[in-house]
C-alpha cells in the first residue's frame, strides 16, 4: 500500500506507484481547477493578471514552509514550530543586515542557518531524547517565539520590528522581477520563481535521493528500517533540520517581502502549511506524500482566501468554507485509498 | 471508481457554491451597503458588490474584525456607505501580528479596481509598495485608526491616543489622591496604539505627578486570560499597589479579573480603555473607576467620508480627530455616549 514497498522494485508494483501517484496528483489538481473556474465565472476580478500574480505571491511563504513539513510529516512526524522558527530567521537576517551591515547574501545564509539549526535541535530532542515530535516541536515554537522578540528587546530596549531602511536591495530579493525584467508585460515577483525553486530541490530531494528513501522508509515502518541496519536517529535529525532550513528561507522570504521582521508574526503558521500538505494527499500517518501535491495544496488554500475575499464573501464565512474544504480534500483522499 | 470521484468533485462544487450562496445573503443584514440599499441584492446574492458599475466601491482594510472596537468600526462605515450611497467591504486580520495577512487583503482589494481605499496598517513600511501602486494608479487612500506612516494618505481619522492616555492619567492621579504606586497593562509594545497609551499615561504621571510611582508595565497581547495572569501576579508582588491602568478592552478586562479573583475589588482603582459589555459592567458595578471611550463608530465613518469626498475632488482635512472620551458610573448613561459605549 505504501510507496516503500513498491521500491523493492517489481514491474508490476512501480507501475501501481505511477499509477496511485498519477490519480492523487489528478485528484488535487482537478480540484485546482474547479475552485479556480469557480471563481472565474463568479467574479471578474478574480481572472486578472494582477490578481492571478497576488496568488501565486500569496502563496510562496506558506508553500515553502509546507514543503518543509512535508519531509516531517512523511516520517510519520510533525512539526508545530515552522512559523515562529520562521519568524525567529527572519530576525536573525534582520539583524544581521540592518543592525550588523553584513552583506545581504551573509544574512540569507545567517536566516537559513537559524531555520536549519533550530530544526536539528528538533530532530536531536526527536530522535535521541525519544520525546514526541508534537511535544519537542511544541517547545521549540515557544522557544523560537520567545526567541524572535528577546532579539530586539536585547538591541533595542524595546521589542520592535527590525526594518531594511539602509538596504533597499533586500526587499527586491522577493517583491523584484526577473521575470518581468525579461517580459516587460509579466511582473511575476521573485518570491514565485524562489517557491519553484525550492519545489524543485523538495522533489529532487524526496524522489532522487538516499535521503528521500529513508524519509519515506521510516515512516512507513520505522522499526523495520532500523532493522535493516539504518542508522534512523541520524536520518530522522536530518529530516528534522532540512525542514527547518525551509523554515529559515521561507524566514528571508517573508522580511523581503515585508521589507522587516516582524517579532510578533507566525504563531498559526503552522496550521496554514500542515493543510497544504494534507490537501496534497501527504498521509499524517506517514509514508506517504509527494512535493507536487504539496505545491498544489498550497495554491488551494491561497486560491481559496484570495478568491473568497474579491467575491466579498464575510470574513466570519470565509473561515467555514476553508475548513470544509480542507475536510472535504482529505476525505476525497481516503475515497481513493479504500477505492484502490 | 472514476464516477466516485466525479461525484465527488462535483459534491465539493456544489457544497462550495452553497456556502457562499448563504454566506453572501447571510451579509446582507448586517452590511446594508452590500446590496443596494431597500432593494434586494441583484441576481441572489451572488453578485459582488463591485461589480454595480455605477456606485463607487471602497474596501475598508482595518486591523482586526472580531473585536467589538473593529465591529463599531465597520458600524459606522457602513453608516457612511449607506449615507453616500457607495459599496464597501470590511476586513482585517485575527490578530494584529498579522502583518503579511494584511498585506494579502490590500493587494486583493485593489484587484477589484476600487475608486479608493481606506486603511489602517499594522505596519507601514510593509505597505508602502501597495500604496504606491494605489497612488500611481490614482487610487486615493484614507488612513484611519493607527492610520498609515507615510504622505500617501489623503487624509487620516484617528483618536489622539496619547493625549488620550495621559487624561486617563490625570484621571488616576485624581482618584488615588496624587500619590503612591501605580501598575499599567498594555496590549502590545509594538503598535503604535500601544505605544502612545503607554507613553502617553507613563509621560503624563512623571511629568506632573511626581508621588506617583509605576512599579510595572506589562504586555498581554490584549488577551484576557493572559493579561488576568499578569495583573494578578503584580498585584500580589505590590500590596500597597493603588491604581491600575489597563491600555485597551482586553487589557483592562484582565485587570478587572485579577482584582474580583483576588478580591480586592474597591482597594484598587482601575481604570480601562474603550468600551465593550464586560467593561461597561464593570464599570456600573464600581469594579472599575471609570475609562476612555475613543470614537470608534465616528472613525469608520469619518474615513469612508473623506474617501467619498476624495473620489469627488472634494477637499480634505489632512487629519481628522474622532475625539475622546472619560467616561464613568455617574455619565455612561448620558445619550451623548449611546453608540460610543458598543457592546
Amino acid at each position: 500500500m505504501t510507496t516503500t514497498e513498491n521500491t523493492t522494485t517489481t514491474t508490476p508494483a512501480k507501475r501501481s506507484i505511477f499509477r496511485s501517484e498519477a490519480a492523487q496528483k489528478l485528484l488535487a489538481f482537478g480540484a485546482l481547477i474547479v475552485i479556480f473556474v469557480f471563481f472565474s465565472l463568479a467574479s471578474p476580478f478574480f481572472l486578472t493578471k494582477d490578481n492571478v500574480i497576488g496568488i501565486l505571491l500569496a502563496t510562496a511563504v506558506n508553500g515553502v514552509l509546507a514543503l518543509g513539513v512535508t519531509f516531517v510529516i512523511i516520517t510519520a512526524g510533525i512539526d508545530l514550530s515552522v512559523g515562529t522558527v520562521m519568524t525567529l530567521a527572519a530576525m536573525t537576517t534582520a539583524v544581521s543586515i540592518a543592525v550588523w551591515h553584513l552583506p545581504i547574501p551573509l544574512g540569507i545564509l545567517v536566516g537559513l542557518l537559524t531555520g536549519m539549526l533550530a530544526g536539528a535541535i528538533n530532530g536531536v530532542v526527536i530522535a535521541r531524547m525519544k520525546i514526541p515530535p508534537f511535544v519537542a516541536t511544541l517547545g521549540m515554537m515557544m522557544i523560537a517565539r520567545g526567541l524572535a522578540l528577546v532579539i530586539p528587546a536585547a538591541i533595542f530596549g524595546s521589542v520592535r520590528p527590525v526594518y531594511f531602511s539602509d538596504s533597499p536591495l533586500f526587499g527586491q530579493i522577493m517583491m523584484g522581477s526577473v521575470i518581468g525584467a525579461l517580459i516587460p508585460n509579466l511582473p511575476v515577483p521573485n518570491a514565485v520563481l524562489i517557491l519553484f525553486g525550492a519545489a524543485l530541490v523538495a522533489a529532487f530531494l524526496l524522489a532522487k535521493t538516499v535521503f528521500g528513501r529513508y524519509t519515506v522508509a521510516i515512516g512507513s515502518n520505522e522499526e523495520a528500517t532500523r532493522l535493516s541496519g539504518i542508522n534512523v536517529a541520524n536520518w530522522k535529525t536530518m529530516v528534522y533540520a532540512v525542514g527547518g532550513l525551509f523554515s529559515g528561507l521561507a524566514g528571508v522570504m517573508i522580511a523581503s517581502r515585508l521589507n522587516s521582521a516582524q517579532p510578533g508574526l507566525g504563531a498559526g503558521y503552522e496550521l496554514d502549511a500542515i493543510a497544504a500538505v494534507v490537501i496534497g494527499g501527504t498521509s499524517l500517518s506517514g509514508g506517504e506524500g509527494t512535493i507536487l501535491g504539496t505545491l498544489i495544496g498550497a495554491f488551494i488554500i491561497s486560491t481559496l482566501t484570495n478568491g473568497l475575499r474579491i467575491l466579498g464573501v464575510p470574513q466570519e464565512w470565509q473561515f467555514v468554507i476553508t475548513g470544509v474544504i480542507v475536510i472535504l480534500a482529505v476525505y476525497l483522499d481516503i475515497l481513493r485509498r479504500r477505492a484502490r | 471508481m472514476k464516477s466516485r470521484h466525479l461525484l465527488m468533485a462535483a459534491s465539493l462544487l456544489v457544497v462550495l457554491a452553497m456556502l457562499v450562496g448563504c454566506a453572501t445573503p447571510a451579509a446582507t443584514p448586517a452590511a446594508p451597503a452590500a446590496s443596494s440599499g431597500e432593494q434586494p441584492a441583484a441576481s441572489s446574492g451572488e453578485q459582488p458588490a463591485a461589480q454595480t458599475a455605477a456606485r463607487p466601491f471602497i474596501p475598508v482594510i482595518s486591523k482586526g474584525f472580531q473585536h467589538q472596537f473593529w465591529q463599531a468600526v465597520k458600524q459606522g462605515a457602513e453608516d457612511a456607505a449607506k449615507q453616500y450611497d457607495v459599496d464597501i467591504t470590511f476586513e482585517g486580520p485575527a490578530t494584529e501580528a498579522e502583518v503579511d495577512k494584511q498585506i494579502e487583503m490590500l493587494q486583493a482589494a485593489l484587484a477589484k479596481n476600487p475608486q479608493a481605499i481606506c486603511f489602517a496598517a499594522l505596519d507601514s513600511q510593509a505597505a508602502i509598495p501597495l500604496l504606491k501602486e494605489a497612488q500611481s494608479k490614482g487610487i486615493p487612500v484614507v488612513g484611519f485608526d493607527s492610520g498609515v506612516d507615510s504622505d500617501i494618505p489623503v487624509a487620516t481619522a484617528s483618536t489622539d491616543n496619547s493625549a488620550a492616555a495621559a487624561l486617563a492619567a490625570d484621571k488616576m492621579a485624581e482618584l488615588i489622591g496624587g500619590s503612591g504606586k501605580v501598575a499599567v497593562m498594555v496590549h502590545d509594545q509594538t503598535s503604535r496604539t500601544g505605544i502612545d497609551r503607554r507613553d502617553g499615561f507613563v509621560n503624563r504621571i512623571k511629568e506632573a505627578y511626581p508621588d506617583i510611582e509605576i512599579v510595572n508595565i506589562d504586555y498581554g497581547g490584549g488577551d484576557h486570560l493572559k493579561s488576568t495572569e499578569l495583573a494578578k501576579a503584580v498585584i500580589q508582588a505590590n500590596p500597597d499597589l493603588k491604581g491600575y491602568f489597563g491600555a485597551n478592552e482586553g487589557s483592562a478586562i484582565g485587570v478587572v479579573n485579577a482584582v474580583s479573583e483576588l478580591g480586592m475589588a474597591g482597594k484598587l482603582v482601575v481604570i480601562g480603555f474603550d468600551a465593550g459589555k464586560l467593561q461597561k459592567d464593570a464599570v456600573r458595578s464600581g469594579l472599575m473607576a471609570g475609562a476612555i471611550t475613543q470614537n470608534p463608530v465616528g472613525i469608520g465613518f469619518k474615513c469612508v467620508e473623506a474617501a467619498v469626498k476624495a473620489i469627488k475632488g472634494e477637499a480634505v482635512e489632512p487629519v481628522i480627530d474622532t475625539g475622546f472620551y472619560w467616561y464613568d458610573a455617574s455619565n455612561m448613561d448620558e445619550s451623548q455616549f449611546g453608540p460610543l459605549l458598543y457592546d
